[in-house]
């Protein structure tokens, strides 16, 4: 099913919602509403978001989607707590993420959000098993713990046997396999994947997506893509079309044409 | 985790940490090798200062500041009764290494049978206290191997300084070294030759020379010694020289006199009740000089005496001016130390967080609060100075080894004898520790900087960060 948005002014109506999967309270993991962002730049203000608002399901696979500089990246941002709209509202599981502080946004990304970047971003002086490990750190689990968790991560990720190596002794998709393990072993409220396959050769990208995908219907996760690789499109249960900062299309189940 | 990332991190570029910890283990090692030189000239010059004067001496109320022109006005009566006073007070005692009383003096030293006389000043005192003091060791730098060679019986011997027996024309008998012969003077006005000392005070000299010297045969040198007694007569006695002894400065080594206490009493007090300039303390342990010198004026005070009582500090303002300056210098070269640690440890850490800024701002998307990132940078930089200044205190410690067992001498400030050249580091645990700390938390707050903005950078633009 294909819904049009025409203007940039928030959410669908409830009927199409509905037939969306999209439950206007608690279904939705994320819900955004009317959300602008500007920047400035020097005395010059650049619009990036304009009134953009949807909400994300529980455990689905979303995707944002959009040419360069539609706005896909500073919307993740947002989503992830990263940044916060000049205007508009974020809510993650209903809660106003706008109230909180500097601090609490630290905590609630520790806890509920976990990301996945284009560039892999593994720390580099850790190896695979440490780079796993370290977000259960930030949420002061014990060793025990820890270890038992990255250890059953890297192993549904197929990297069990290079847990010891570092960054720099592992292939590109080796390192996206561990930033998903990275993403996942403290079984956040969704996950953030920014270009997961963009910076790896086709079969390593399918080999990604296939293992998102996997992991999503696995761990019962929410997974919001921002992506142009229309490989992985073709996994998508929903797709959010961006373009120039609206948000300008919205297909519930399958690819977009 | 922060510690493994920190050091790990510190040795992504190797070259570059392997820089600044080698400026901070130089710097480490610049503090502690000058700093226990400093140490060792400190504590030398105050082990010749307690050897030769004590830690506190009892003085009548005003010699301290006027007893100079007139040391037999202010003499202390029944010095014995005193003496048994601080022997034996119970919180005095067992810090008491000597009690010993001594008389300042001052005259004129002649050898008439060379025609040579020179205004000595001097001090009378207890060869064999005398000798117990020159063994005060604490800082273990060893005693003299001999004594001064007197003994409390024989009131004939002293000893002279070295120029003032060079003065009285001793040079061969006491083998003085550095001793040419003194060139011709010409005295303008007058052909006559020198005066010669008038014949009663050789006379009187002879007639007061103890019975003892004269039956011996004694081969000494001898000099008449002339002061003026309280009373304001003449008076001269005979000093046996049994050797000389360096003094350290010029102007004491021209001029000193070292005699038996009885000798100085019987020249300056004659046949009246003999009187001391004061009371010389030595304690086991230069810490309690302040309390000793307390308990002191309190028995004083109890017991109604007209004394005072002074430490060696103020009596040797020498001491506190070298102290002064070698502890300014050490204090300024510790500064610059401190300023080069700082600049080179934010130099590194700084570079480490612009290469670093994607990683920031990726454990910031983690969860990580601005404080985690604050720690992480700031263990760095405590990593740089732990691993800097313990390689400084090894290596300093091997420095200070190796000089120590190189037999160097040297002769150090005040000092009348070459010592061997050492620095004490071992036994200085405050020095080490201090420096160890000190720099090491230099290097930590030098990190403060970068890691404060570090901390402060927005997660989206770090992400960005290529």
């Amino acid at each position: 099913m294909r819904h049009e948005f025409t203007t940039a002014a928030g959410l669908p109506p409830e009927p199409d919602a509905a037939a969306a999967g999209l439950s206007p309270g608690g279904a939705c993991v994320v819900r955004l509403t009317d959300v602008v962002k500007t920047y400035k730049v020097g005395s010059v203000s650049v619009p990036a978001l304009n009134g953009v608002g949807f909400g994300i399901a529980r455990n689905s696979l979303s995707m944002i989607v959009g040419p360069s500089g539609s706005g896909k990246t500073t919307l993740l941002n947002i989503i992830g707590c990263l940044d916060t709209p000049t205007s508009g509202k974020l809510e993650v599981n209903g809660e106003d993420v706008a109230t909180l502080t500097d601090n609490a946004l630290s905590d609630f990304r520790a806890r509920n959000v976990g990301f996945i970047f284009q560039n892999f971003n593994l720390i580099p002086v850790l190896s695979a098993f440490e780079n796993v490990e370290y977000p259960l750190l930030m949420l002061g689990q014990k060793a025990a713990q820890r270890r038992s968790a990255a250890l059953e991560i890297l192993d549904a990720v197929g990297l069990a046997d290079l847990r010891d190596r570092r960054p720099n002794e592992l292939s590109g998709g080796q390192k996206q396999r561990v930033a998903i393990a990275r993403a996942l072993v403290k079984k956040p409220q969704f996950v953030l994947a920014d270009e997961p396959t963009a910076n790896l050769d086709s079969q390593n990208g399918a080999a990604i997506v296939a293992l998102m995908r996997q992991m999503q219907v696995q761990l019962q996760t929410t997974f919001i893509v921002s992506t142009h690789d229309p490989q992985l499109m073709t996994h998508a249960e929903e797709t959010f079309r961006i373009r120039d900062g609206k948000l300008v299309n919205h297909v519930s189940g399958g690819a977009e044409s | 985790m922060i510690f493994k990332i920190a050091f790990r991190s510190i040795f992504r570029n190797t070259r570059r940490s392997l820089m600044t910890i080698s400026t901070v283990t130089v710097g480490t090692v610049a503090a502690l090798v000058f700093g226990s030189y400093v140490v060792y000239i400190l504590l030398g010059l105050q082990t010749g200062t307690v050897r030769g004067g004590g830690h506190l001496t009892v003085y009548r109320k005003g010699y301290f500041l006027y007893g100079a022109g007139n040391p037999a006005a202010y003499g202390i009566e029944g010095y014995d009764a005193l003496l048994k006073l601080i022997r034996e007070d119970p919180v005095i005692a067992p810090r008491l290494a000597v009690a010993t009383p001594v008389q300042a003096i001052a005259g004129i030293a002649g050898n008439f049978a060379n025609d040579t006389s020179k205004p000595f000043f001097g001090t009378g005192f207890v060869p064999s206290d005398r000798d117990q003091m020159r063994q005060w060791d604490v800082y273990k730098f060893g005693t003299p191997k001999e004594g001064l060679g007197l003994s409390d019986a024989d009131l004939s011997r002293g000893v002279i300084g070295i120029g003032l027996g060079r003065i009285l024309g001793f040079c061969e008998v006491l083998k003085i070294q550095d001793c040419p012969p003194p060139p011709v003077i010409q005295r303008q006005g007058s052909a006559r030759p020198p005066a010669k000392a008038p014949e009663f005070l050789a006379d009187l000299a002879q007639r007061d020379r103890p019975k003892g010297a004269a039956a011996s045969g004694n081969a000494e040198p001898r000099i008449d010694l002339l002061a003026a007694t309280v009373g304001g007569a003449p008076n001269i006695v005979t000093l046996s020289i049994a050797k000389t002894a360096a003094q350290g400065i010029k102007e004491v080594d021209d001029s000193y006199v070292g005699m038996n206490l009885k000798l100085a009493q019987q020249l300056l007090y004659g046949r009246g009740v003999p009187k001391v300039t004061g009371i010389v303390l030595q304690l086991h342990r230069t810490e309690d000089t302040g309390f000793v010198r307390q308990r002191l004026v309190f028995l004083f005070g109890e017991d109604h005496l007209d004394l005072e009582v002074r430490d060696f500090e103020e009596l040797n303002p020498y001491f506190v001016q070298v102290t002064a300056f070698m502890s300014s210098i050490l204090l300024f070269i510790a500064v610059i130390i401190g300023i080069v640690v700082l600049f080179t440890v934010t130099n590194t850490v700084g570079m480490s967080v612009a290469e670093r800024t994607a990683e920031i701002g990726t454990t910031r998307a983690m969860g990580l609060r601005r404080r985690g990132i604050r720690w992480q940078f700031l263990a760095e930089g405590w990593l740089l100075g732990l691993i800097g200044t313990t390689a400084g205190v090894l290596l300093a410690a091997a420095i200070v080894f190796t000089v120590n067992h190189s037999g160097l001498m040297w002769l150090p400030p005040g000092q009348a004898q070459p010592t061997p050249l050492r620095m004490d580091l071992f036994t200085r645990k405050a020095l080490v520790v201090a420096t160890w700390l000190g720099l090491m938390a230099v290097a930590t707050v030098s990190a403060y900087w970068p890691a404060n903005r570090a901390a402060k950078l927005p997660i989206v633009d770090a992400l960005r960060h290529v």
